[in-house]
């Protein structure tokens, strides 16, 4: 299915609804592949092309959507009938904030030609380099590619399309007694470098052997780009969502200062190194938003409905997907100039964290949050890694990690990093904070 | 549609596959959701296609697509083959053997008394919207919400080996949360239970909610809550109610005892386990109090079905028996590495995800005491109810959760709330020290709709039996907050 037969189908279906009625209609291709490796070799692969047509009319404010995957012409139309008859039952939504007019299209397409047309075999090959870098170890994690394509039209006349790709590699390498991960996610899959994800996943995983339990308690850390990725992440969800904003559950306070003066944080899809559509579902362009400045919490993401309750404008964030309603899912922390071996040499006694693994929020508006770290936790001595550790839980509030004067230095070193919320969705540095709660050891 | 899957299997063996098998699903999700009274979104899905699994040497190459026009099937099951054989760059020593499965022709649907898509939608939403309006009635509420949720998925299943099931489930379940606001928190307290309960059955379930009767009070113990002691710290009895019970064995043991995460081959994103093959009939998972089971036969239970995706029966299966780690959840590739008859236990999120090990309904058998009883006999401890978090490290060992409400119990009594009870510990040292165990009365099949596991994500529905349980010197009230 091409980008023109997408574009059809949308604004077909907004023609088939009727006079008097509002609708909005997403239609979305995705093609993905994925390889999986465990224990060295590959063990699934997996290829999936789907297109899912998303319909939401309001009959009078009466609101309901319905999204259908694997539909041929006369399935199109029964999704309009059905989706009409179930609205005549709804209650009114009195929050209910019309269908996008004719808006200025957006013109961003970030799709790789050459990650479209990649075949399993040139996937494989990426992979056997990841497993290659780590000779002896055990290697597991996925290479994916994704490309997206998708058009928007409503009945007040819009009508936007655009393309986007992904490619990912993610694994680690395991010595029996410890692990370490490499990442890495560009736009293009050209961009990729197994062997490169694997050498890290492997240096890690072997400074990681014999490593001992450490006493819980506050240490100063250095927190490689995944781990800031996941606190920039339950940042996004919990704070800067125009749901959880409105609904008062949000930490956030736009225009006050609530932030170390070196930690800046933007969504921009338009950002050459971020992977998004140009548009959300609702059509709206999706646009450069500035989230943290100079201390201060500068702004929230909404889509029609939040911002409508926020007497503000939608962002271009409206994913109806998303359990959390409207949120940045293209978020760039600013980097700073030390180099990560810098960040380590700065650390009299600390701990340097790879990854942080199965984080839960306890209160969104404290941003307290528990987890556990994981790939390679390491103790700082006078400035170096002097040894591994076992793992540890923390349980630490990310704003007062974050606070004011809780930066000690941020790397140069940003780079797409995997996040509590996966991949694709943070472009990180390394982070040197000033304390972190570790409440628990290997032993509880 | 036994046809479409017939063709996209034969597309996969006439291109090389040793053997192959096909699903075709058709599935509708109806999801209402409420907000402070009033309608917050009436969300409909449907997805319908086929997804083919075909195996060449030591790897599973996996096709799906919604195109189900003439000829799609079999495209689809000859790419499955294609992307199996690409896996020969970097294969397994040996190839995959499947363990033995019987190959029945049949049809199995799930009970249920009331189709949940037939009620009007109307009906529905002015159930959770009531529930809603009746909680932010009560003076401090903040935010009340409430979800209902629908689910009926047809499946149709055939392998290169014979197999022909064609089955129907409907599942049927949903919540409602309070959320009050005070300086810097927020108290949240939900009914059942903080994700929902859900049930393989029709809209008896959510009738049997009654979501009214409980809203009042809910939203009252949320308020409450502002202005309750914090839970003290140290080490303490703990008595824990049922649901979060389920949450504990759905963390600790129910994804621990996953073949596939043993074998590694979850092991960069889910994670490994802590349990090792060597030790499976001799290991002590707990006190001798526990005997916990995956049964998918457990009527309306969320984790119940006739077969799984790859057409073995459901079945009851040991995991703990009297405190020893007896048993494991596996498919058929696994099992036979194993060494294990196949538990039955592989399925996948819909049309387009490859069929992977999931839990089934993975619960504690009940024991004789009673959670007044665990409360009378508690000199000092918590009783703690209905999750708000959770976290385990990836080999399921390390674990914390934190609670909506704690009790405190001096005494043999309960005495004042307490907010943020928290409590951590380590899975067999925990499962060790449970020393009072309720009853059949008070045994209830959880059902928990969210259980992400796989690349890509799938998302499962399991069920977890369980009763309230009392834990000897458990560490509780670990406090991350400002300093």
């Amino acid at each position: 299915m091409t980008l023109d037969r997408l574009e059809e189908i949308a604004d077909r279906m907004c023609r088939l609804v009727g006079d008097n009625v509002e609708a909005e209609c997403r239609v979305r291709r995705t093609r993905l592949g994925l390889t999986r490796f465990a224990n060295s070799h590959i063990h699934q692969h997996h290829g999936e092309d789907t297109t899912d047509v998303r319909l939401r009319v309001a009959l009078d404010g009466r609101v309901v959507s319905t999204t259908a995957v694997g539909l041929d012409d006369e399935g199109l139309g029964r999704l309009v009938t059905d989706t009409l008859a179930a609205a005549r039952l709804q209650p009114i939504d009195s929050h209910w904030n019309g269908v996008n007019g004719p808006l200025e299209p957006a013109t961003m397409d970030k799709a790789d030609t050459s990650t479209i047309e990649v075949q399993p075999g040139e996937r494989a090959e990426k992979v056997a380099a990841f497993v290659a870098a780590g000779d002896g170890l055990a290697a597991a994690g996925f290479l994916s590619t994704t490309f997206m394509e998708a058009a928007v039209a409503t009945t007040g006349g819009l009508s936007v399309s655009g393309r986007a790709t992904s490619a990912t590699i993610d694994g680690i390498h395991q010595t029996g007694v410890s692990a370490g991960n490499g990442h890495q996610t560009d736009i293009a899959f050209s961009a990729l470098d197994g062997s490169a994800a694997g050498s890290r996943a492997a240096r890690l995983a072997e400074l990681g052997r014999d490593a001992e339990d450490l006493d819980p308690g506050r240490y100063e850390v250095v927190l490689a780009p995944e781990c800031v990725a996941t606190v920039v992440s339950f940042l996004g969800v919990y704070g800067f969502g125009g749901r959880s904003y409105s609904d008062g559950q949000s930490f956030v306070e736009v225009g006050a200062e609530q932030f170390d003066p070196t930690f800046q944080l933007v969504d921009d899809p338009g950002d050459s190194r971020t992977v998004a559509l140009g548009f959300d579902s609702e059509g709206t362009p999706k646009r450069r938003l500035v989230l943290i400045e100079d201390r201060i919490s500068r702004a929230v993401a909404h889509d029609r409905r939040t911002a409508a309750k926020s007497d503000a404008e939608s962002t271009g964030h409206g994913y109806p997907e998303s359990y959390f309603g409207p949120i940045p899912i293209n978020l760039i922390v600013g980097a700073g100039s030390a180099s990560a071996d810098d960040l380590i040499a700065g650390v009299e006694r600390g701990i340097y964290v790879s990854t942080f693994n199965y984080c839960r929020i306890l209160d969104p508006r404290t941003q307290v949050v528990t987890g556990l770290t994981r790939n390679g936790t390491f103790l700082i001595e006078d400035g170096r890694l002097s040894r591994p550790l076992s793992n540890l839980r923390f349980t630490q509030s990310f704003l007062e990690a974050l606070a004011p004067g809780a930066i000690a230095a941020i790397g140069d070193d940003a780079r797409y990093a995997d996040s509590e919320f996966g991949p694709n969705m943070v472009i990180a540095p390394s982070m040197r904070l000033a304390s972190w709660n570790f409440t628990g050891g290997a032993r509880g | 549609m036994f046809d479409l899957a017939s063709g996209a299997v034969q597309g996969a063996l006439d291109a090389g596959a040793s053997y192959a098998d096909a699903r075709v699903v058709a599935r509708q999700h109806e999801r209402i959701a409420a907000r402070n009274g009033e309608i917050d979104g009436t969300d409909r899905n449907q997805d319908i296609g086929v997804g083919v699994r075909a195996l060449i040497g030591s790897s599973w190459g996996f096709a799906a697509t919604s195109d189900l026009s003439d000829g799609a099937a079999r495209k689809v099951g000859e790419e499955a083959a294609a992307i199996a054989r690409a896996s020969a760059r970097l294969r397994a020593p040996t190839d995959l053997v499947l363990a033995d499965t019987p190959s029945v022709q049949t049809r199995w649907q799930s009970p249920y008394e009331e189709d949940p898509f037939a009620v009007p939608l109307a009906e529905k939403a002015d159930l959770v919207i009531g529930a809603t309006a009746e909680m932010m009635g009560v003076a401090g509420v903040a935010l009340a919400t409430g979800v209902l949720e629908f689910w009926s998925t047809d499946k149709w299943f055939v392998s290169s080996q014979g197999h022909e099931i064609e089955q129907r489930i409907i599942e049927s379940g949903g919540y409602i949360a309070a959320t009050a606001m005070g300086k810097g928190e927020s108290q949240r307290r939900s009914f059942p239970e903080s994700f929902g309960d859900y049930q393989t059955g029709g809209y008896e379930v959510v009738r049997g909610f009654d979501l009214a009767a409980h809203a009042g009070s809910l939203a009252e113990e949320a308020v409450a809550l502002l202005s309750a002691d914090p839970c003290p710290s140290g080490e303490f009895d703990l008595i824990l109610e049922s649901s979060q019970l389920a949450l504990q064995i759905h963390e600790s043991i129910g994804h621990a005892i996953e073949l596939d995460r043993i074998l590694g081959w979850e092991a960069a994103f889910a994670g490994t386990s802590f349990l090792d093959l060597a030790e499976l009939g001799s290991l002590r998972y707990g006190s001798e109090l526990m005997n916990i089971t995956a049964d998918a036969t457990i009527p309306g239970a969320l984790g119940s079905f006739g077969f799984d995706d790859e057409g073995t029966p459901a079945q009851e299966v040991d995991i703990v028996r009297d405190g020893i780690w007896v048993g494991v959840l596996s498919g058929r590739d696994s099992a036979h590495i194993a060494g294990l008859p196949p538990g039955g236990m592989v399925r996948g999120d819909g049309f387009n995800r490859m069929p992977m090990v999931r839990m089934t309904n993975v619960g504690l058998k009940p024991g004789e005491s009673s959670l007044a009883e665990m409360i009378a006999a508690t000199e000092y401890g918590i009783y703690m109810e209905t999750n708000r978090s959770w976290s385990i490290d990836d080999r399921r060992l390390n674990f914390q959760f934190g609670c909506e409400v704690g009790w405190e119990i001096i005494d043999g009594e309960i005495g004042r709330m307490l907010k943020n009870p928290t409590y951590t510990g380590i899975t067999p040292i925990f499962w060790g020290s449970m020393d009072m165990l309720g009853g059949a009365d008070e045994w209830h099949a959880w059902g928990t709709p969210n259980c992400g596991k796989g690349q890509p994500l799938q998302v499962g529905h399991t069920g977890h039996p369980a009763a309230p349980a009392r834990f000897k010197n458990v560490r509780i009230g670990v406090s991350g907050g400002p300093t």
